[in-house]
């Protein structure tokens, strides 16, 4: 639910960055806390292990300045990834306005991308949400390995695997070069405003 | 999904309650809060700095925290949830399923009389919250 406040004419829109463990979700963030310090209020808080392996949350607050007068808000959030970890996954998803799904591109995660993606709609189902109508944008993350001769699934393949039905907005990425993530970032801002808006009217 | 919204009126009334009866008891700052993370409105006695848009976000994960694990025990809720420092405490209450409402204050008040004070307070809002 995103939280529109008439008196200071602030709207506070939470996105969630989701996808299987270690697929690049916190990654994503560090990118874009180090490239828009000046929109950037506060510091990242990350909450993990030891290992920085999300526990439980990153959070990101991001200003997108003013669309037709009112101040907008970005939360960034992104969920642990780790299969043990669906309890406090939900918990994240509580109130979410748009989500980023990051898949993971390497030919041995094939598997975990859609167990995950299936997840996240029963999750959402909980929260008498679905993943059908939640603005969504894909992300095809670590494109960046093809050079290091690591095996990728070809976009074609991620396509089919998780995006034949849902028809969502898709990028090749790779967070750890920034290739792709601002535009993800803008992508999915942009449908999440459109879809408040056309709520509100 | 629904979403929140709050006229101007209604928030106004909110901050004069929250300055009255817990900012000017020596409270050093208020905030509510939905489940989600968002801010609904923020009032302190303008001399404490949180980050309180992190705060919130944190604040809301530690609440869901708790209450999932009393339900795992099998209790509806944790009816208090307080956070005693050297010189600054946190004390939560939820207002209502949606809302949370968080005071942070020093040593010179005792919880008692704070959690007094907050059930007050939190019967006020729900007035002016119904009124939606
Ligand atoms: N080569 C390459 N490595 C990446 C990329 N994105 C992330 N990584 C690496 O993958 C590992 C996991 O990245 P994280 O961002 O921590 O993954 P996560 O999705 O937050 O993982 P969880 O918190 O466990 O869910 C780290 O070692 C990153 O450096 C990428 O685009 N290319
Ligand atoms: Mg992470």
């Amino acid at each position: 639910m995103s939280f529109i406040n008439l008196k200071e004419k602030v709207v506070q829109v939470k996105i969630v960055y989701y996808g299987p463990g270690r697929c690049g979700k916190t990654t994503n963030l560090e990118y874009i806390n180090k490239t828009y310090r000046k929109q950037i209020v506060s510091e990242m808080v990350s909450l993990k292990t030891h290992g920085d392996r999300t526990l439980f949350f990153d959070f990101l607050p991001f200003d997108m300045g003013k669309i037709k007068g009112y101040d907008i808000k970005i939360q960034l959030y992104t969920v642990p990834g780790q299969v043990k970890y669906n309890a406090t996954r939900k918990l994240v998803l509580r109130g979410v306005d748009g989500i980023v799904f990051v898949a993971d591109a390497m030919e041995k995660q094939r598997e975990k991308n859609i167990r995950s993606l299936n997840q996240l709609h029963e999750n959402l189902q909980s929260y008498k949400e679905s993943i059908f109508n939640i603005p969504l944008v894909m992300q095809y993350n670590k494109v960046d390995l093809k050079e290091h001769g690591i095996p990728i699934l070809p976009t074609e393949v991620l396509q089919k695997d998780l995006n034949s039905r849902l028809k969502v907005p898709y990028f090749e990425a790779s967070a750890i070069t920034g290739y792709n993530v601002a535009e993800t970032l803008k992508k999915i801002i942009s449908s999440t405003v459109v879809s408040i808006q056309k709520k509100l009217l | 999904m629904n979403y929140g919204i709050v006229s101007q009126e209604q928030l106004e009334q909110i901050d004069t309650i929250l300055s009255d009866k817990l900012i000017s008891l020596g409270v050093d700052c208020v905030i509510i809060i939905d489940m989600a993370g968002n801010i609904i409105t923020a009032k302190d006695n303008g001399e404490s700095k949180y980050d309180v848009y992190s705060f919130a976000a944190l604040a809301a994960g530690n609440f869901a925290t708790v209450d999932a694990m009393a339900k795992l025990v099998g209790e509806q809720e944790f009816s208090l949830l307080f956070h005693k420092g050297q010189d600054s405490n946190i004390h939560f209450s939820k207002i209502d399923e949606e809302l949370l409402l968080i005071s942070m204050f020093g040593k010179g008040i005792s919880l008692g009389f704070l959690r007094l004070n907050v059930v007050d307070v939190i019967e006020k809002i729900r007035k002016v919250w119904a009124k939606k």
